[in-house]
């Protein structure tokens, strides 16, 4: 196994809470490479012979168990597709961490592009927490375009946490997912931009089945002259119920474009959208300065409060 | 404690400047529980906010504990000990209460120590504690929680801009026991209290009337009550509900 340098810990620590090497089945990938793997009884990661990336395959009936799959880049000009597939079988209850921190001192761009898939069998449950990380102050752009599909079999549900707080210069999310009957998918994406970052989110899901739902809700805070454009979109095809949300604070020269939409196929079809963006309330700031905070000390609590 | 002397604070309204506080002096001495009453517009939301730097005076002088506060900012006069609960409080997503109290208290409260503030202003600390400050709480527990967050923070002044305002009476009630409270356990601590309220003007040691950006009487509770009440300066919270 190779060592891991001081960088790469902390840039673990950022994505994945990783203090060390984790429980249960993971991969740690590096500068392009696998590290470290691990697979149990029920979790099987194998490396894919045609591209860069991981198959995972989890069996029918596997609980309470954990995959981490963090990866990180602490070398400048690092450029790197990677495919991560998961097949996930029938009645699982499986936490999936990934995520990728980015360390980059040097003068030329690093980007890893990640692509997951995951195919969720029936009646399973997956939590996916996916922090995306940037440092570094070296001229070299820090770019990260993940996308995302999900596919759910009857009566699975996917709660997916997605971060990025911090230091990623350029990022295009893109996730996309399918849902079957009785399927739930529950979205929490927090973001943060700053100095001239530029960051796109979209999300597309499609309600397939009859009792199907989505609940995709995106909290985002674009200071200095950063910009951020938010597209989540639900289809309603069958007798089922979606809410979108985008929630976001401007600040500086901070710029959101917001396009939240909805698509209705079936009369059966309850959608709803919802879309806020606004500069931090004069009122908020007060309060916690009436409290001993400086007006900086204020602004970092509020969004603080409003990214947790 | 707190010494105004020669306030004046002039706002624009339709081009024209107009006085809004006109040359207001009092003095509030240690230990003291008073209470500024007088009709709406007349001019003491503006002089509490004054007080805690909110809003700036255009001239007059402000003394705090014998040092002049005139030129510092809210944050400055809120570390030197003067607390301040809003009238209207704000609300912040995704905060919590406990992490608002433990904003207010300085320091890296307890859970524990959070519910008691909590338990104070009548308040089940385990309903509250994790809630997020936001629109799924109403305005009587919104108040309530903004009073805690003065409680939490050890000030030397106190001031609450009309406490009562957008409360239901059974919340009322509860409010009129806070006050009470704070008035048996004051150590040193001196509150002012903007009020029309005949029960909150009962507690009082003194009373201030102020309308029309003046200062129309001051003095002993038991002197200025009688001569107030029945008048709106001094209502009671049923009539005030008809």
């Amino acid at each position: 196994m190779v060592q891991m340098d001081a960088v790469q810990k902390r840039l673990f620590q950022e994505v994945a809470d990783l203090h060390g090497i984790p429980e249960g089945a993971y991969n740690l990938r590096a500068n392009g490479q696998a590290i470290s793997r691990n697979t149990t009884a029920n979790i099987d990661i194998q490396s894919k012979s045609d591209v860069s990336g991981i198959d995972i395959r989890i069996k029918d009936g596997t609980k309470n168990e954990s995959v981490h799959i963090p990866v990180v880049l602490s070398q400048s000009g690092i450029k790197e597709n990677v495919y991560n597939d998961f097949y996930i079988g029938e009645d699982c209850n499986v936490l999936i961490v990934a995520g990728c921190g980015i360390e980059n001192c040097g003068s030329q761009d690093s980007e890893h592009d990640g692509i997951h898939r995951f195919y969720i069998g029936k009646n399973s449950r997956i939590k996916y927490v996916e922090k995306h990380y940037g440092s570094g102050d070296g001229s070299g752009k820090r770019i990260l375009n993940p996308v995302t599909e999900v596919y759910m079999e009857e009566g699975s549900t996917m709660e997916m946490e997605m971060v990025q707080i911090k230091g990623v210069d350029s990022t295009e999310r893109t996730t996309i997912a399918e849902l079957k009957e009785n399927a739930k998918l529950i979205v929490r994406e927090r973001l943060m931009t700053h100095g001239k970052q530029q960051a796109g989110s979209i999300y597309k899901v499609d309600l397939k089945g009859d009792g199907s739902s989505a609940d995709v809700v995106s909290r985002s805070v674009a200071r200095d002259d950063s910009y951020q454009k938010l597209d989540l979109c639900i289809i309603g095809n069958a007798a089922c119920s979606g809410h979108t949300e985008c929630d976001s604070i401007i600040m500086d020269n901070g710029r959101i474009l917001a396009v939240p939409s909805l698509e209705a196929n079936n009369i059966d079809a309850a959608l709803v959208h919802e879309a806020a963006i606004g500069k931090i309330a004069g009122e908020q700031l007060i309060k916690l300065m009436t409290l001993g905070l400086t007006e900086a000390e204020a602004e970092e609590q509020i969004i603080n409060g409003f990214l947790k | 404690m707190l010494e105004l002397k020669n306030i004046v604070f002039n706002a624009e309204n339709d081009g024209k400047n107009v006085g809004i506080l006109r040359d207001i002096s009092l003095t509030v001495d240690d230990n003291k529980f008073v209470v500024i009453t007088g009709p709406n517009g007349g001019g003491k939301s503006t002089l509490a906010k004054v007080v805690a730097g909110i809003i700036k005076n255009n001239s007059g002088q402000i003394i705090f504990d014998g040092e002049d506060i005139t030129e510092k900012s809210i944050t400055d006069r809120a570390r030197m000990g003067i607390g301040f609960a809003f009238q209207q409080p704000v609300r912040f997503k995704g905060m919590t209460v406990v992490d608002l109290l433990r904003i207010a208290s300085g320091k890296t409260l307890s859970v524990s120590e959070a519910c008691e503030y909590l338990s104070e202003v009548g308040l089940c600390a385990k309903d509250y504690i994790n809630r997020e400050i936001n629109a799924s709480l109403s305005g009587g527990e919104l108040k309530r929680i903004e009073i805690a967050t003065v409680l939490a923070r050890d000030v030397k002044l106190a001031l609450f801009d009309e406490p009562e305002a957008g409360i239901d009476l059974w919340s009322f009630n509860n409010l009129i026991r806070i006050f009470e409270n704070m008035r048996k356990e004051r150590n040193g601590r001196s509150i002012i209290v903007i009020s029309h309220q005949e029960r909150i003007l009962n507690i009082a040691d003194e009373i201030i009337v102020i309308a029309d950006g003046k200062i129309v009487k001051k003095g002993n509770k038991d002197v200025i009550l009688p001569e107030i009440t029945g008048t709106e300066n001094a209502v009671n919270i049923c009539s005030r509900i008809q």
